[in-house]
This record gives C-alpha cells, sequence and structure tokens, in this order.
C-alpha cells in the first residue's frame, strides 16, 4: 500500500506542472520571434531548449520572468499567469525564480561577496548577518569558488564568473532555475564543469530548469527532455535519443555541425 | 454670308516638368516628418522615465545605503576638479577685471564685482557645466554598460527594481551634491580671487571678504542655490536616463555617456536662462 502511494506521488510530482506556456508569441517590428508557441516544464526535470540562433530561446525566457512582454497566448508560472500580475505580484514570482544570464551579468562595481549578498538582502530579509555569510560561503563551496570572495567579478575567468553568476542565483533558493546559454564562449572542460553544475543544483535544491542552449554537450549531459526550436515554433520534442537517431535533415545536420564544432573547438584548445 | 472660318490653334502652354522637384520636396517632407517624430518619441520616453523615477523616488523602500554611496562617489570624484576650477575662475576674474577697473579708479569695487559675478552666475554654471562632463557622462556609461551587459535586467530578475536603486539614487545625490559642490567652489573663486587681488596689491583676507559681502546680500545668494538644485536634478535625469535606454552593443554606451554631457549641458544653459529671467522679474 504504501509502495503504491509513493509510485503515484512520485508520478503526480513528474506530471505537476512548473510553467504553462500556450500559444506564444512575440514579435520585433516586422518580425516573428515566437509564433503560437506552446510548452511545459514539469517538477523537477531539466528541460533542455535547443536551436539556432536567432530561433527565439531567449526571447522565451526573457518572457517568462517578465523582461519581454508577449504579444499573445498565456504564461503560468506556479499557477499564475505572469501576463497579468501586477509589480508586486511580479516581484514575488521573480523570487522563486532563478534566472543566469548568457553574459553572467554580475555586478561589475560589487565585490563577489556583494554580489551574493544583494539578492539575498533583498529576498531573505529576515536572515541575520552570521547567517547571511554562512549562505554566501556554502554556495561558493557548492561551485567551487570559495577565494574568490573579495575579489571583482574583472579578475575572475569566463568559466569562473559563470559559476559566480550560478552562485549568486541558487543563494536564494530558486524554485525554477532558467539558464541562457551557460556554455556559451567556454572551453569544452569548463563547459563540461558548467553542465555538471548544472546537474548538482537540481539535485541538491530540487529545482526544475529551463536550459536555452545551441550547445549539444551541454543538452546531452543536462537534459531530461529536449525541444527543438525552429523560427519561433516547436519543431521537435524528445530525448537525447530521439535527437541522435532521428533522420530529420534538420535534426541530423544541426547535430553534426555542433559535433564537428565541438571538435574544431577540442583541437584548438589542444 | 459668307462664314470665314480662321483656323484656330490651340495653345497649350508648356508647363515645367515639376515631378522631379515634388519627389525631392516629399522625400524631404519625409525625412523632417520622420526627425521630428523620432524627437517626440524622445521626448515621450523621456517624460515616461521621468513619472516613472518620480514614483519610485515616493516609494517607501528607499535605498539610503546606495544613496549615500552615490553622494560620496559625486563629491569624492568631482572635489578635486571643482577646486582646481573655482580657485583659477576667482584669480582668472580678478586679473582680468582690475586694469579696467583701475582706469575708473575703482579698484575698490574689485572684491565686490568678483565676489557677485561668482556667486551669481560664474560658481554655479561653471561647477553645473564641470559636473555635467564628469557626472553625467559617469552616470551614462555607467548605466549604458550595465544595460549591455544585462545587469539591469538581472537586478529586475532578482525582484530588485533597478529605477529605484540605480536611477532614483543618482538623480537625488546629484541633486543634493551639485549645490553643495557650487557653494564649495563659490568659497574657493572668492579665496582665488583674494590671491588674485594680491599679485599686484597688498589686501587682507578680512578686508576683502568684508569689501565683498557689503556688495553680495542674501537675495542674490538665494536664487543662485535654488537654481543649482535644478541643475544637479537635471544632469542626474539626463545621465540616467541615457544610459538606461542604452541601445545593443558597446558602441551604444560610448554614444550614452555622450549625448549624456551634451544634453546637459545645454539644458543647464537652458535652465540658467530662464533662472535668471525669473530671477529678474521677481526682484
Amino acid at each position: 500500500m504504501a509502495k503504491t502511494e509513493t509510485i503515484i506521488k512520485e508520478t503526480e510530482e513528474t506530471t505537476e506542472k512548473i510553467i504553462e506556456i500556450n500559444n506564444l508569441s512575440k514579435s520585433f517590428a516586422d518580425l516573428d520571434v515566437l509564433k503560437n508557441l506552446s510548452l511545459n516544464l514539469y517538477k523537477g526535470e531539466n528541460l533542455v531548449v535547443l536551436g539556432k540562433s536567432g530561433s527565439g530561446k531567449s526571447v522565451l525566457i526573457k518572457c517568462i520572468v517578465s523582461l519581454l512582454q508577449p504579444d499573445q497566448g498565456t504564461i503560468h508560472v506556479l499557477g499564475k499567469n505572469v501576463v497579468n500580475l501586477n509589480r508586486k505580484e511580479l516581484a514575488a514570482m521573480r523570487e522563486k525564480i532563478g534566472f543566469l544570464f548568457q553574459s553572467g551579468a554580475l555586478y561589475d562595481s560589487m565585490t563577489i561577496k556583494q554580489n551574493l549578498e544583494f539578492p539575498l538582502q533583498r529576498i531573505k530579509k529576515n536572515l541575520t548577518k552570521k547567517e547571511m555569510n554562512e549562505k554566501i560561503e556554502e554556495v561558493l563551496e557548492n561551485v567551487g569558488l570559495t577565494d574568490t570572495l573579495h575579489k571583482m567579478p574583472s579578475e575572475l575567468s569566463g568559466g569562473m564568473r559563470k559559476r559566480a553568476s550560478l552562485a549568486r542565483t541558487i543563494i536564494v533558493d530558486p524554485l525554477i532555475m532558467l539558464y541562457d546559454e551557460p556554455t556559451t564562449g567556454l572551453d569544452p572542460v569548463t563547459s563540461d564543469g558548467i553542465s555538471e553544475l548544472i546537474n548538482e543544483v537540481q539535485e541538491k535544491y530540487k529545482t526544475s530548469s529551463i536550459i536555452i542552449t545551441h550547445d549539444i554537450e551541454c543538452a546531452r549531459a543536462t537534459a531530461d527532455r529536449i525541444i527543438m526550436l525552429q523560427d519561433g515554433e516547436v519543431y521537435m520534442e524528445g530525448d537525447i535519443d530521439d535527437f541522435e537517431n532521428s533522420t530529420d535533415e534538420m535534426i541530423t545536420s544541426f547535430f553534426k555541425q555542433q559535433v564537428h564544432q565541438g571538435q574544431k573547438k577540442i583541437k584548438k584548445n589542444g | 454670308m459668307v462664314k470665314i472660318r480662321v483656323p484656330v490653334k490651340k495653345i497649350i502652354p508648356k508647363l515645367p516638368d515639376l515631378s522631379k522637384h515634388v519627389i525631392k520636396l516629399s522625400e524631404k517632407t519625409l525625412k523632417e516628418t520622420q526627425k521630428a517624430n523620432a524627437f517626440f518619441l524622445e521626448a515621450g520616453n523621456f517624460f515616461l522615465f521621468l513619472f516613472s523615477a518620480t514614483r519610485e523616488a515616493f516609494s517607501r523602500q528607499f535605498e539610503f545605503k546606495e544613496f549615500l554611496r552615490q553622494c560620496y562617489q559625486i563629491g569624492n570624484k568631482t572635489l578635486p576638479l571643482i577646486s582646481v576650477t573655482g580657485l583659477i575662475m576667482g584669480l582668472v576674474l580678478t586679473i582680468q577685471s582690475r586694469p579696467v577697473l583701475a582706469d575708473f579708479g575703482a579698484v575698490s569695487m574689485l572684491p565686490g564685482m568678483v565676489a557677485l559675478s561668482i556667486i551669481r552666475e560664474m560658481g554655479p554654471v561653471i561647477t553645473a557645466l564641470i559636473c555635467a562632463g564628469k557626472i553625467g557622462s559617469g552616470m551614462g556609461a555607467e548605466l549604458g554598460s550595465m544595460k549591455v551587459t544585462e545587469q539591469i535586467d538581472a537586478m529586475e530578475v532578482s525582484a530588485t527594481n533597478p529605477m529605484r536603486f540605480l536611477v532614483v539614487t543618482r538623480v537625488l545625490a546629484a541633486t543634493l551634491m551639485i549645490p553643495i559642490l557650487v557653494l564649495y567652489a563659490d568659497a574657493l573663486g572668492i579665496m582665488g580671487s583674494w590671491a588674485g587681488a594680491n599679485i599686484k596689491g597688498s589686501v587682507s583676507f578680512t578686508l576683502f571678504i568684508s569689501q565683498a559681502f557689503r556688495v553680495v546680500d542674501f537675495m542674490d545668494f538665494l536664487p543662485a542655490v535654488i537654481k543649482t538644485f535644478f541643475f544637479g536634478a537635471t544632469i542626474g535625469l539626463i545621465g540616467t536616463y541615457k544610459g538606461y535606454t542604452a541601445g545593443k552593443g558597446t558602441e551604444s554606451v560610448g554614444r550614452a555617456a555622450n549625448s549624456a554631457v551634451v544634453m546637459a549641458s545645454l539644458l543647464v544653459i537652458i535652465i540658467d536662462l530662464i533662472a535668471v529671467q525669473v530671477t529678474d522679474m521677481l526682484l
């Protein structure tokens, strides 16, 4: 009986929709970036959104956090339609979402410690100074950056900056993580490290994530499910095996191109 | 009756072909309309920005720590520049005016004349122009680069209002600090003037100051101080607006900084003109 209950609970968890997007459209001037796009993110999963540059991947996650307003459609995050939220409700919603920007977006004028304190002071207001310091140390340890506490972002390498940015994102214990091109501009070894970190974050913080990328290796390492975008529409959905075994010309060419680029990168980096 | 048919030659006047001119004119009109549209669009955006900043300024969650940091930044960054400029301003004004006043035998009027021109006009305007260059460009470049590197977006998604944290604090800090810097520049200008008076003569500091303030009264002082608050608010608003609305790419950061300086300097001069007119009407 107990076993059945556990199975039912697990099934419910995996089918619980954290983000539900219906008929989302967004255009800039005459350019239709997203066209009637619908997708769901289920609890505890890592959903990878693949696609070429300009296919609307980044616009999609910016619409989820309301950095961009969609022209049409609904985006339900944790049951609430973000399109209709007022400023206060939106701020409360954003507290539950972690967003890792492509460039890292660390605040240049602050040290790493101040960067981490910034969201903590605003979202976790009840913490004491000691608890804050402990939390900062904990997340920096989780991303392997314990000795960078008093460094400025400009003193860090690209990979370290991404890690520090990830630390700033997870420090407020978000329920949902949105990663915008987490491995772009990094060498293959650092990229693998970031992919591992994404899995660790999911495991440790029990987050549900959308990972925007065009890096096949990152998708392979992190994805529970993959959606491929093409011209603002869902082109294909499945797991990594479905994509790798696909005979579709567009999918095979995308994968081949990516593998080729990866090999070139490895050769270049020795 | 014989009807004589007179052949009538139809004369069709040859009209000049105006189509080319019409096309040229319509192209020009279109260009001018687009320019006007861009101007009104920019003005509309600025007023929306101003409205948003004003609304956030009255919010209960005021970022006091950041406001103090900005006050320190503005004061600390511009203090050496203002000190040198203020001192030289008084010195030069004295050296230039002395021979003319000497011709009329009115050298004793020198402290009063210099103090009056520094307090009423030179001090506020020159300090504001220097601040427009130093602070305006700094704000434009800083916020512009924050915009380009998605730091403003990052702030927004971490449930912090960037308008409140970045814009309101900077505008209020500039509004408060520029009048203080102007007073400081005025004081140094008068000191410079005393030094200038001592190059070709000998006058004690106490005598110089008492002669200077025999001419200057409170109503010379008050309008000059009031207008510096407007200068400060303008420099802060233009600097933050240009940075906050910078486009994509590093090129737009430079453009934001540059246009912040140009626009703020121009507005300082215009506000000065309006302030002088209003003061003249009221007093």
